[in-house]
């Protein structure tokens, strides 16, 4: 057993490091009000951000955009330690980079695309060419994915999509959607669902904004009324979408902002050895001391599980329970940092960006609004806890 | 003993209730929330009309000699309800040190105008420090001419941004003893010098920065007597802790009752989502988590409007109704899932207020410190 990285490993890591720095715009650090594991303020949802574009493009020339993908696609060809050591250092300074495509769609074309299906999507998620939202949710389904009425009919070498979507996170400034549909409705619900890329240009595609609890427009309903799109959009085989979308869960699950927790309780740490309570610093004031030692505790907690999650990619395994538990841990762990931040700041902490007086940029009042959204997406707390449960522990359905 | 309201307090609470609910429904909190001003003038006349203004004050002041625990029913109803705008501010902490401490010239004076809904009062307390002890008020009032000279930075002043009257709490003394020194002066808020900056916030909840820079104050807007206002202070505080304290009992209530109906409706897996043990056991947390908070507050109310000794039963409501009120937002979000996550719902209005109410008057942490405190440590 060995914890440290290798020495390649840390010679990566420092390059990543010193890429970030130079290539990320002065003060994006500071001024982002990115949370970890918070969904209502991701700055590509909000609007395309000149700046975080082009750092991204930097990235994809980099060949880091893909980082763990086969070269043969785009990809950077590096193991998946490597893709969770870059992953942690752009999260650390709240970079952008990373997005449906790299991390969900990508992953799962990879593993279950057709070589066609790779050849014409991966390089171009690779160079940073197009952008892809999710569409799985809907009105009436939830947690409960399975039951999506959206359907897909198919008319020759075509589907024809009518339905709609809803919390689609950046469906308003994406090319495409990584859609589930209902292709056979006779069967089972989770027997007759595929997976199907489609184009946002496509004609029948309605999109109206839903502002968030933060005040920003980072989700919308989308609503599909006959939309045409080539059956060769379809991943993988048709009706098996549901086994892949499984899979894809996972990869999305795997995203956390493990670099982005510790920044946080960094700026915390900071503000309170430079902040005045009662004629000392609060930094000696016990309860102060305790609330962030706890912090400190769960995050290293969280680390572990964050590293084990990729030495199992690199050993060809496919975390499930796994991703599970990291995805749950590191949410609560997001809410919790929220509210100690708030505890620790005091009335300070409910001003907001713009308001005057504003600790470190308001992003703990946003921060403490967004945390919720953590415990929802990429299905709730409750959703993986029944998951660790049954598929885990083997506890029965009903 | 009895533990229920009165006839006239349960009439009270239907009736605000009512009233409420068809004046002042979430699409107009809405609006107040994002105006600058944040009250709606006519609701205010309304309110005046009402009572509610003046339901502490005694009649020859114009209002209608109620009690606290009155005063505390119709504050749970407007935390249910979710009312934006200076009442608590103009009642409880302008209203309450003026009829504790004020002149019978003052009283005569202010009194029949808050009742009447044509003043709105602050208090100016808290300082950068945002501490609630008397050590933390820095901000001068030196004596020259017939008067006074004001200078100093007040923060998270509730509602001064439309106040007339601002109680500002001053030093007139440096001594040995923080408490002493301390003296309440009734500033106007267009006074040259007094300079108010809305302050953007969680809670939408209309927090100042009001810096005093020079201000004159004549000698006869003291409020009780010089460098003994600290005790008046307190006792206000007290009681506004416990205000504040029934606010969020009725705000949890609000967000338990939305909770519990949307699981109900709410159908995922073929079932409504009620029927899952974790929903399930979720809403039962939340009921123990309201009615203990309710329990403590009426407790607390109940000795404050009999006068009795109540350091202890303060602090032991505001410590878990803090929590609480949090707790249960947090949990209903849970539970409504994404829909919640919408400016357009509800819910997020109770879980900004929560937090805001919790810090207001000291959080948690503060008030089991009193406890302990109070336990003898
Ligand atoms: C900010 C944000 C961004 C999002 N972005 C996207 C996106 O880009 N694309 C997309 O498709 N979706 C997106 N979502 C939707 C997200 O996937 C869903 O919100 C999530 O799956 C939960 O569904 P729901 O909100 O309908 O809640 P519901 O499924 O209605 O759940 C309500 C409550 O019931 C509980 N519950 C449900 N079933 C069970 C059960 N079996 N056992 C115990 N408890 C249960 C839940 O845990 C929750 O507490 C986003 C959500 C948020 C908040």
């Amino acid at each position: 057993m060995d914890f440290r990285l290798s020495e390649q490993e840390e010679a990566f890591r420092k390059e990543v490091d010193d890429f970030i720095q130079k290539e990320l715009p002065a003060g994006w650090t500071e001024e982002s009000l990115y949370w970890p594991g918070g969904y209502g303020a991701i700055p590509d949802f909000e609007e395309i951000n000149p700046a975080a574009d082009r750092f991204r493009k930097r990235l994809a020339e980099k060949g880091w955009l893909a980082i763990a993908w086969p070269e043969e696609y785009g990809g950077g060809g590096r193991s998946h330690i490597e893709q969770a050591i870059f992953y942690e250092r752009l999260s650390y300074y709240r970079a952008p980079g990373p997005d449906v495509g790299t991390l969900i769609a990508g992953p799962t074309i990879l593993r279950f695309g057709s070589d066609e299906t790779k050849r014409e999507w991966l390089p171009r998620i690779a160079k940073a060419e197009i952008r892809f939202w999710l569409a799985y949710s809907e009105p009436n389904s939830g947690s409960d994915l399975a039951s999506i009425r959206s359907t897909a009919i198919e008319d020759g070498d075509d589907l024809i999509i009518n339905g709609q979507k809803t919390w689609s996170s950046g469906a308003h400034v994406s090319d495409y959607a990584w859609m589930v549909v209902r292709t056979d409705p006779a069967v089972a619900p989770h027997k007759g669902i595929s997976l199907v890329i489609v184009d946002n240009k496509s004609e029948g595609i309605t999109i109206k904004p839903l502002i968030n609890i933060l005040g920003f427009h980072s989700f919308n309903e989308v609503f599909f009324d006959d939309v045409r799109v080539p059956k060769s959009n379809i991943v993988g085989e048709m009706n098996q979408g549901w086994y892949y979308l499984m899979a894809a869960l996972d990869y999305e699950r795997l995203v956390v902002s493990i670099g982005g927790l510790r920044r946080t309780l960094e700026e915390l740490l900071e503000y309170v050895r430079g902040t005045d309570g009662n004629g000392q610093p609060l930094s000696g004031d016990p309860m102060v001391r305790d609330r962030l030692a706890e912090l400190a505790v769960e995050i290293e907690v969280a680390d572990v599980f964050f590293w084990q999650t990729a030495w199992m990619l690199d050993r060809g395994l496919i975390p499930n329970i796994e991703a599970s538990v990291l995805k749950l841990v590191t949410t609560e762990l997001s809410r919790k940092l929220a509210n100690t931040a708030m505890d620790v700041m005091g009335p300070y902490a409910q001003l907001e960006r713009d308001s005057k007086l504003a600790p470190i940029t308001g992003r703990v009042c946003t921060g403490y609004l967004d945390c919720i959204s953590a415990l929802v997406g990429a299905g709730t707390s409750e959703i993986q806890r029944n998951i660790i449960a049954m598929r885990g522990l083997g506890l029965p359905w009903s | 003993m009895d533990l229920g309201l009165s006839e006239e307090q349960e009439m009270l609470k239907r009736s605000a209730r009512d009233v409420l609910q068809h004046e002042c429904p979430k699409t107009l909190v809405k609006q107040l929330d994002e105006s600058e001003e944040g009250y709606s003038p006519e609701l205010w006349r309304k309110m005046a009309e009402l009572g509610w203004l003046g339901l502490l004050f005694p009649e020859e002041y114009g209002g209608s000699g109620g009690s606290f625990v009155d005063l505390t029913v119709l504050l749970e109803e407007m935390g249910y309800n979710i009312l934006p705008g200076p009442f608590f501010s103009t009642v409880i902490l302008g209203g309450l040190p003026l009829l504790s401490a004020g002149s019978e010239e003052q009283k005569e004076d202010l009194l029949p105008k808050v009742a009447g809904g044509e003043k709105i009062l602050t208090m100016a307390l808290t300082e950068p420090s945002v501490s609630y002890e008397a050590s933390a008020v820095k901000t001068t009032a030196i004596a020259a001419n017939d008067g006074y000279v004001i200078n100093g930075t007040k923060l998270f002043v509730p509602d001064a941004n439309v106040a007339d009257t601002i109680l500002c709490v001053a030093r007139t003394k440096e001594a040995a003893d923080p408490e002493d020194g301390i003296t309440i002066f009734l500033v106007d808020a267009d006074s040259p010098g007094v300079e108010v900056t809305l302050l953007k916030t969680l809670a939408r909840d209309k927090q100042c920065e009001v810096i005093f820079n020079n201000v004159s104050v004549p000698g006869e807007n003291i409020l009780g007597d010089l460098d003994r206002g600290w005790p008046v202070v307190q006792e206000m505080l007290q009681k506004a802790t416990v205000a504040k304290c029934a606010e969020m009992v009725g705000g949890a209530q609000a967000a338990l009752e939305m909770a519990v109906s949307y699981a109900k409706e709410r159908v995922q897996f073929n079932r409504p989502i009620g029927s899952f043990q974790a929903i399930q056991h979720y809403c039962a947390n939340m009921v123990s988590d309201v009615d203990g908070s309710r329990f403590v507050t009426y407790k607390a109310a109940w000795k404050v409007s009999e006068g009795l000794p109540a350091a202890m039963d303060v602090a032991v409501a505001k410590a878990w109704t803090s929590g609480a009120y949090g707790r249960v937002t947090l949990t209903a979000h849970q539970i409504f899932g994404a829909i919640g996550f919408t400016m357009d719902h509800d819910l997020h209005l109770y879980y900004r207020r929560a937090k805001a109410s919790e810090m207001m008057f000291g959080d948690g942490a503060y008030h089991r410190a009193i406890v302990a405190r109070e336990l003898g440590l």
